[in-house]
C-alpha cells in the first residue's frame, strides 16, 4: 500500500508546490497547459499504450469535449442554467464520451492499421464539419467564453490564472488516479489482453470491438474532461482544437514519454508543452527542434523518456551507480553539448536568412549579434557540431552506455 | 452406452474461393469421451476446428453444442457456451504474465465481463483459481514472467492452462504435442488427461503414440470428410483406413 501511495502523494505534491516554485504568470499559463496535456496524453495512452490503438484522432474527443463545455458557459453566462464552473470539466468530459459512443463505434470495429486509417479520416470529417456549422463551432474564429460568472463561490471567482491552475490541477490529479485505477480492472486487463492478441481474447470469451469501443469511450471522457479545462483555461475554443495537427501532437508527446509507463504519457506532456509553449517563444524554429528531438527519442530510445528514467532508476536503486559511471555520463554530456550548440546555432542562422529579404538581417542572441551571411559563424557551427561527434564516436568506441 | 451427445458435427462443408476444404463432416461427441482426429496434411483437420470455434463460417451443415445450434455463433458467443480451443501454433497474451494469461481467461466465466469499476485484485477467486491452474500445468514457480518470455515448452503449458482455465465443458486441442521432444510430449499426455478428467476432448493429433495413449476414439479424417471414427483396434482393422496410411505410404 505504501509503494502505491507514496508516488500519488509525491505527484499531488509536485501539482500543489509547483506553481509556489514557479509563480511568474506567464510560468503559471504554461503550468496550466501542461495539466491540460498531461491529462490529454494520460487519456490518449488509454488506447495507444493500453490498447495497442494508434489514433491519429484524438484531439476530436477532446476538441469537442472543449466546445461542449464552452457552450455550457455560455448558456451559464447568459443565466439560462446555474451550474459550478468546477464542474465544467465534467460536462466536457461527458460530451467526449458522448462522441466516443457515436464515433468510435464505427473506428474501433477495426485494430491496427485500418484503425488507424478510421481516425485519420475521422479527423478530416469532424474539423471539416466544425467548419461547416459555423452556429455551433462558430467557424475560423471559434468560440469565445468567459470563465468569471457569477459572485465568487468560497472566494473562488476563476478570475486569477492561480486558481484555474490549482483546478486543472486538482482534475489532473482525480482523472489520473481513475485512470491508473482502470488498468487493474477486468476491462483493463482484457484490453491488454486484446492489444497482445485479440483473436485468443475473443476465444476466452471476450468481444474484442467490444472492449476496444468501451476503452475508447472511457478514453474520450477524459480527453473530453481535459478539452473542458482548455476552454476554461484559454476561454476561447476553435476549429483547430479538434484538428490533425493537434491530434499529431498528443501522438507525438505520448511516444516522447513513453506509452509503456503509466508515467510516461505525464513526462511527454510536460515535454511537449515545453516544446510548444515555451521554446516557441524564444524560436520559430521550436518545430524543428521538436521533430528533431522525437526522431532522437525514437532512435535512440524507443520506449520514450519513460524508459530512460526507468534504467536511471534502477541502476540507482541497485548501487551499481559509482564514479565511473558518473564520469561516463558528465563525459557524454560534454560531447553532447557542442553538437547541440552547433546544430542550434545552424538552425538560427538558416531560419533567419529565411527571413532576410531585407538587406542586413543580423541574428539577436541575448545582445548578441550574429551575422548569418558571415563564413564565421556557419565555420563555428560547422567545428561544434564535428568536434561533438567526434567526442561522442570516442565516447563510444570507451564502452557505450555501460 | 446412453452418454449425452456433448458436441455434433453434420453435413459440414466449407470451401475457400471454391476450392472445397470440408466435404460433409459428420461427427458425434458424447459427453467425457476423448476422441483424436487424425489424418493427413490438407485432410482438413485444422479447417474443422477453425469451423467447429466459430472462426470461420460453415457454408453448409449444423455444429450443435449441448443441443445448442453454434453454427452461425462468434467465437465469443461459442467460448461462453462451454467450448474452449487451444491453437496449433501458440496464441498467447505475449506482454502479460503467465498468471494474467490464465486469469484473463477466467474473468467471463467468473461474471466479471466488462466491469471497469471493480478492481481484479480484489477477486480472491480468480486469482486462486489462476494460480492452481498453473500449479495444475506446472508453471506455478513461472507465474510473473511474461508469457513471451516463456520456452516454448512452457508456453505450449501456459496454452492448455488459457484453454481449461475456464472449465469449459468441451475441449479443442489442436496438436498439442507439435514440436515437443519425446519426453516433453509424454508429460504433455499426461498432463492433458489429468486436465480432462470428465470433460470432453477433441484433439487433433499427428503423433499416433499420443493419440494411442489418449483417446477413446479416433476420427480418421480424408479429403474434407470423416471417413471412420471408432475405437483404436477397429481403427486399426479399417480397410478404409489402410488403403489411405497405405496408399500414402506407396506415393510418399
Amino acid at each position: 500500500m505504501k509503494r502505491l501511495l507514496l508516488p500519488w502523494l509525491g505527484f499531488a505534491l509536485v501539482l500543489l508546490a509547483a506553481p509556489l516554485v514557479f509563480p511568474q504568470s506567464a510560468a503559471l499559463s504554461l503550468l496550466s497547459q501542461m495539466g491540460t496535456m498531461v491529462l490529454l496524453c494520460l487519456s490518449y495512452n488509454m488506447l495507444l499504450g493500453e490498447g495497442g490503438m494508434l489514433s491519429f484522432g484524438h484531439a476530436v474527443y477532446s476538441g469537442l469535449g472543449a466546445f461542449g463545455a464552452i457552450h455550457l458557459m455560455n448558456r451559464m453566462a447568459e443565466g439560462a442554467l446555474a451550474f459550478p464552473m468546477t464542474l465544467v470539466p465534467l460536462a466536457g468530459g461527458l460530451t467526449g464520451a458522448l462522441c466516443g459512443v457515436l464515433l468510435g463505434y464505427l473506428t474501433t470495429r477495426r485494430a491496427g492499421t485500418t484503425f488507424a486509417m478510421i481516425t485519420l479520416g475521422l479527423v478530416e470529417l469532424v474539423s471539416a464539419c466544425v467548419l461547416m456549422f459555423p452556429e455551433v463551432f462558430g467557424g475560423e474564429g471559434g468560440i469565445s467564453g468567459n470563465r468569471v460568472i457569477g459572485e465568487p463561490v468560497l472566494g473562488i471567482s476563476y478570475g486569477p490564472q492561480i486558481q484555474v491552475y490549482y483546478l486543472i490541477a486538482g482534475w489532473l490529479l482525480v482523472c489520473a488516479i481513475a485512470i491508473w485505477a482502470l488498468r487493474a480492472t477486468p476491462l483493463g486487463r482484457i484490453l491488454n489482453a486484446v492489444r497482445d492478441n485479440p483473436e485468443r481474447a475473443a476465444f476466452i470469451g471476450y468481444d474484442p470491438q467490444r472492449v476496444r469501443y468501451l476503452a475508447l469511450i472511457l478514453s474520450a471522457f477524459f480527453a473530453g474532461v481535459s478539452g473542458g479545462l482548455s476552454a476554461i483555461n484559454f476561454e476561447i475554443v476553435s476549429a483547430e482544437y479538434v484538428g490533425a495537427l493537434r491530434s499529431g501532437a498528443i501522438l507525438l508527446f505520448t511516444f516522447i514519454g513513453g506509452s509503456a509507463y503509466f508515467y510516461g504519457p505525464i513526462v511527454g506532456g510536460v515535454v511537449g508543452v515545453l516544446f510548444s509553449s515555451w521554446l516557441s517563444a524564444y524560436t520559430q524554429a521550436w518545430q524543428f527542434y521538436l521533430g528533431a528531438f522525437f526522431i532522437l527519442i525514437v532512435m535512440t530510445a524507443p520506449g520514450g523518456l519513460a524508459s530512460l528514467i526507468d534504467q536511471g532508476w534502477r541502476i540507482l536503486r541497485s548501487g551499481a551507480f559509482d564514479t565511473r559511471m558518473a564520469v561516463r555520463a558528465i563525459a557524454w554530456l560534454a560531447a553532447a553539448l557542442p553538437v547541440l550548440a552547433g546544430l542550434v546555432l545552424a538552425t538560427e542562422m538558416a531560419y533567419q536568412a529565411s527571413l532576410g529579404s531585407l538587406a542586413e538581417a543580423p541574428l539577436r542572441w541575448w545582445g548578441w549579434t550574429v551575422d548569418v551571411h558571415a563564413p564565421l559563424p556557419w565555420m563555428t557551427a560547422l567545428l561544434l557540431m564535428s568536434g561533438g561527434v567526434a567526442a561522442l564516436w570516442c565516447w563510444r568506441g570507451q564502452g557505450g552506455r555501460s | 452406452m446412453t452418454a449425452a451427445v456433448a458436441l455434433s458435427l453434420q453435413g459440414l462443408h466449407k470451401a475457400f474461393d471454391g476450392n472445397p476444404i470440408l466435404r460433409g463432416v459428420d461427427l458425434e461427441l458424447l459427453a467425457g469421451e476423448r476422441c483424436a482426429l487424425i489424418g493427413p496434411n490438407g485432410a482438413g483437420k485444422s479447417s474443422l476446428f477453425h469451423l467447429v470455434s466459430g472462426r470461420y463460417r460453415a457454408d453448409a451443415g449444423r455444429v450443435t453444442l449441448h443441443g445448442v445450434d453454434i453454427t452461425r455463433q462468434s467465437p465469443q458467443q461459442i467460448n461462453r457456451l462451454g467450448l474452449a480451443r487451444s491453437f496449433q501454433i501458440t496464441s498467447l497474451f505475449p506482454r502479460l504474465s503467465a498468471f494474467e494469461n490464465v486469469r484473463c481467461a477466467l474473468l467471463w466465466t467468473l461474471g466479471y465481463r466488462y466491469a471497469f469499476w471493480r478492481r481484479i485484485g480484489r477477486s480472491h477467486e480468480a486469482s486462486t483459481r489462476a494460480l492452481a491452474v498453473l500449479q495444475q500445468v506446472g508453471l506455478a514457480a513461472r507465474a510473473d514472467v511474461a508469457a513471451g518470455e516463456l520456452s516454448y515448452a512452457e508456453q505450449r503449458a501456459l496454452e492448455l492452462a488459457v484453454t481449461i482455465a475456464a472449465d469449459a465443458s468441451v475441449i479443442l486441442l489442436d496438436e498439442p504435442t507439435a514440436g515437443m521432444s519425446r519426453a516433453e510430449s509424454a508429460a504433455m499426455v499426461a498432463l492433458i488427461r489429468e486436465v480432462t478428467v470428465g470433460k470432453t476432448l477433441l484433439m487433433v493429433e499427428h503423433d499416433m503414440q499420443v493419440v494411442f495413449d489418449l483417446a477413446d476414439r479416433i476420427a480418421v479424417m480424408d479429403n474434407g470428410r470423416v471417413i471412420a471414427c471408432d475405437t483404436a483396434p477397429r481403427i486399426r482393422a479399417n480397410e478404409d483406413v489402410q488403403a489411405l496410411y497405405l496408399d500414402r505410404r506407396r506415393h510418399g
